[in-house]
């Protein structure tokens, strides 16, 4: 018995991507830096690579989406990996399978990488405490969008040159938000300076206790910012008693040419999509090519879930 | 029965406001002859067997008013013969069982159900509280006058909030005329909803859901507001926020008589214990801040609360193992209550006779049960105890049928070494 759970205790720690607040600086110049390279190639005519050959990675969606599944499905078969994408639908999680039972399940067919996205914070926490291969975190609940987070930064970075001393503004459902969440921690650990800004219902308790500057005057909170960071509104918010309707939210929290005017004049608008057009953004300003690098956000995401794949499932075996 | 004679014992009695190096002779009959310094050895003759306690400590047996078994329709969790086993090893010979069983108790057949199976099954004394509502819906009072005189101790819907107003304020009305004991536990379910954890820093940072205070404030506002209109006995099973002991204390203070239970979960522990989502440490009431629980530790010292409980909510592995969002929600704990209070008085939070009295005659006067004291005549319902002896919850050595402690590996001081019930000695740890 004794040896047994000697062996337990000597048994190899697992590197997960959970969250931002897992994660040290260098490991995140490390993401960063190879993502970057990771760019080019996804330019060019070529974009296979053999890196994840032999690997099998699981995408296990328990929530429906479309641009955060089709880009680490994309960037893992870039990597030359087998990708499998689970339909919840159609599984027996809907028959009532709990998700450990499902971990324990999927584990059995060795795959290196889970990437997990469900509605409860905490599920790929739970998750990698169960499973024999790396999990990755594609957004749990209202906690963390790790991944979200660092491709805005690897945005950022491809259009300022750095997130160090940048005033960065982020508007809209704070409270709901895992992207929110995700670019607060990391954002600050870059060095930039942080603002959200949202009706007081949507702003978490606390907030300013994660390193950030609340605000309700949306002009205020944009004042001389580098970078605006709109969030989506979900339409059961409005119907909920969070808001009193689409109308009031526009006026007072949507991103208008008149309310962009307080940002510097070189800001970037930012959104992680999908967009509510006309609800938190004017739907001039989000196709603004000046301006807007939302489209880029999408395209730089495939780089960055390669460069996160890469790292955590070689960091594994 | 033969006599039995304890000697050289520290007697802690707090109804009686005893401290002090005595014994304790028990009868026949298995009730209390005599106790205190009187009961010395040479007192009593050379001839007949004593038992040295040592100096150990020895109390009135702790009566626990709040604790939930799995009997009926839950059995896997909990049932009498393992939580007779897990409350004696902590020095509790009476409990309240909650109502929420499958099926509810909530009529009077059930009642004989549960004496019957507590009696056959376990070695404490089982005092049942039944729903206040049928099937614990909030909608229809239970049969309060029937149920009392079947034995019925006190009515509360356990884990659930009478919601509606008017419903709530009938129930105080009427349950005065039967001299019935509610109990209400204090949540508004529209503010809590969806709520995982206490609403704050940590809420945040984790993305849970949070249960505001008010959600618990608010219940008892109201509740105290019908208490000036219909008075009849009124216990808020548990709190845990500062700004609800506010309420309390300024509510006590204008001269209304009601009690207050406080979870010794809310007193040793607070929400940055639940660490990277640990769902035994998902509870009702929630776990709050650092400044709540010194509230609520006050609050026991100055008698603003009246009891500790141990909400003791055996839950499977199976029910825990799950997201926090899923998980069951409780923590079993009747073994251990003893042993963590004593936390409270070896960091001299709490005064040790503040601290025996809210866990032995505080809640027998609330239930008004015949329990709690050593005076002469009552049942010798005992508890002895090493108040210094170290040692470490292991999940292992747990003897309720469900595992789910949120103390795991946490050092105590203080173990249980002996527990009396009806004079027999029903507990002994070497």
């Amino acid at each position: 018995m004794a040896i047994i759970k000697k062996l337990k205790a000597v048994k190899k720690e697992q590197n997960h991507l959970l969250g931002i607040q897992d994660l040290s600086y260098p490991q995140i110049s490390e993401i960063l830096k190879l993502a970057k390279t990771f760019i080019t190639l996804n330019k060019s005519d070529s974009k296979k690579l053999d890196i994840l050959r032999g690997k099998t990675q699981i995408n296990l969606f328990f929530e429906p989406s479309t641009r955060t599944q089709s880009s680490f499905e994309l960037a893992g078969k870039r990597l030359g990996a087998d990708v499998m994408s689970m339909n919840i639908v159609n599984s027996a999680i809907k028959k009532g399978e709990t998700l450990i039972d499902t971990a324990m399940t999927l584990n059995a067919m060795h795959p290196d990488i889970i990437v997990i996205r469900h509605q409860d914070s905490g599920a790929p926490n739970l998750l990698s405490q169960k499973v024999n291969c790396s999990v990755i975190n594609a957004g749990d609940g209202r906690r963390e969008h790790p991944t979200q987070a660092l491709l805005d930064a690897l945005t950022i970075i491809n259009r300022k040159g750095k997130v160090e001393g940048l005033k960065i503004s982020i508007c809209g459902d704070i409270l709901h938000s895992r992207v929110a969440r995700s670019n607060i921690y990391l954002m600050n650990m870059l060095g930039a300076e942080v603002n959200v800004v949202a009706p007081k219902t949507l702003l978490p308790h606390s907030i300013e206790k994660l390193g950030v500057k609340a605000f309700t005057d949306m002009k205020k909170g944009l004042d001389k910012c580098d970078i605006v960071m709109m969030l989506r509104l979900q339409n059961e918010r409005m119907q909920g008693s969070f808001l009193p309707s689409a109308r009031e939210y526009y006026e007072f929290f949507g991103l208008t040419p008149d309310k962009l005017k307080m940002a510097k004049k070189d800001a970037l608008i930012m959104h992680p999509g999908p967009m509510n057009r006309g609800v938190e953004i004017d739907t001039n300003l989000a196709d603004d090519i000046n301006r807007s690098v939302i489209r880029e956000q999408v395209e730089l995401g495939v780089a960055i879930r390669m460069a996160c794949l890469k790292i955590f499932c070689k960091s594994n075996r | 029965m033969k006599e039995i004679y304890l000697i050289n014992a520290r007697i802690i009695d707090p109804k009686n406001n005893i401290d002090e190096i005595g014994g304790l002779i028990i009868d026949s009959n298995g009730t209390i002859k005599a106790a205190g310094k009187k009961v010395a050895n040479g007192n009593l003759p050379s001839s007949i067997n004593k038992i040295d306690l040592k100096k150990q400590v020895l109390i009135p047996g702790i009566v626990d008013m709040r604790v939930f078994v799995g009997e009926p329709g839950y059995e896997y969790k909990e049932n009498f013969r393992t939580l007779s086993n897990a409350a004696l090893s902590g020095g509790v010979t009476s409990v309240v069982s909650m109502p929420n069983t499958n099926p509810v108790i909530d009529n009077v057949s059930m009642v004989d159900f549960l004496k019957r199976r507590g009696r056959d099954k376990s070695k404490i004394n089982i005092f049942p509280a039944a729903s206040l509502t049928k099937n614990t819906e909030g909608k229809q009072m239970t049969e309060f006058g029937l149920l009392k005189r079947k034995g019925i101790v006190a009515f509360t819907d356990g884990i659930k909030t009478v919601q509606n107003p008017e419903v709530m304020s009938r129930i105080m009305n009427f349950a005065s005329q039967s001299e019935s004991l509610i109990m209400q536990h204090a949540e508004d379910n529209v503010l809590s909803n969806g709520g995982l954890i206490n609403d704050g820093e940590i809420s945040t940072r984790l993305g849970l859901k949070g249960i505001p205070f008010l959600a618990e404030k608010i219940i008892v506002e109201r509740d105290l507001s019908f208490l000036e209109e219909y008075f009849c006995r009124y216990h808020i099973s548990q709190i845990s926020s500062k700004k609800t002991v506010s309420v309390i204390k300024k509510a006590k203070k204008e001269g209304k008589i009601f009690s207050t239970g406080v979870s010794i979960n809310n007193l040793s522990l607070n929400e940055n214990d639940i660490g990277d989502f640990k769902t035994f440490l998902k509870l009702s009431p929630p776990l709050r801040t650092e400044s709540d629980r010194q509230a609520l530790v006050e609050s026991v010292n100055d008698g603003t609360i009246d009891v500790i409980v141990s909400d003791h909510k055996p839950e499977d592995e199976e029910s825990k193992r799950l997201t926090f969002a899923q998980a069951a929600t409780g923590a079993s704990g009747v073994e251990t209550l003893l042993p963590l209070a004593l936390e409270l008085f070896h960091n001299k939070s709490i005064k040790l006779n503040k601290l025996i009295a809210a866990l032995t005659c505080n809640p027998a006067k609330i239930l008004d049960i015949n329990k709690g004291t050593l005076n002469k005549g009552a049942d010798a319902d005992l508890c002895i105890f090493d108040i210094n002896k170290p040692w470490v919850v292991n999940k292992e050595n747990i003897k309720s049928k469900s595992k789910n402690t949120p103390i795991e590996d946490r050092k105590l001081q203080g173990q249980v070494l002996k527990t009396f019930v009806k004079g027999e000695l029903v507990h002994e740890r070497n």
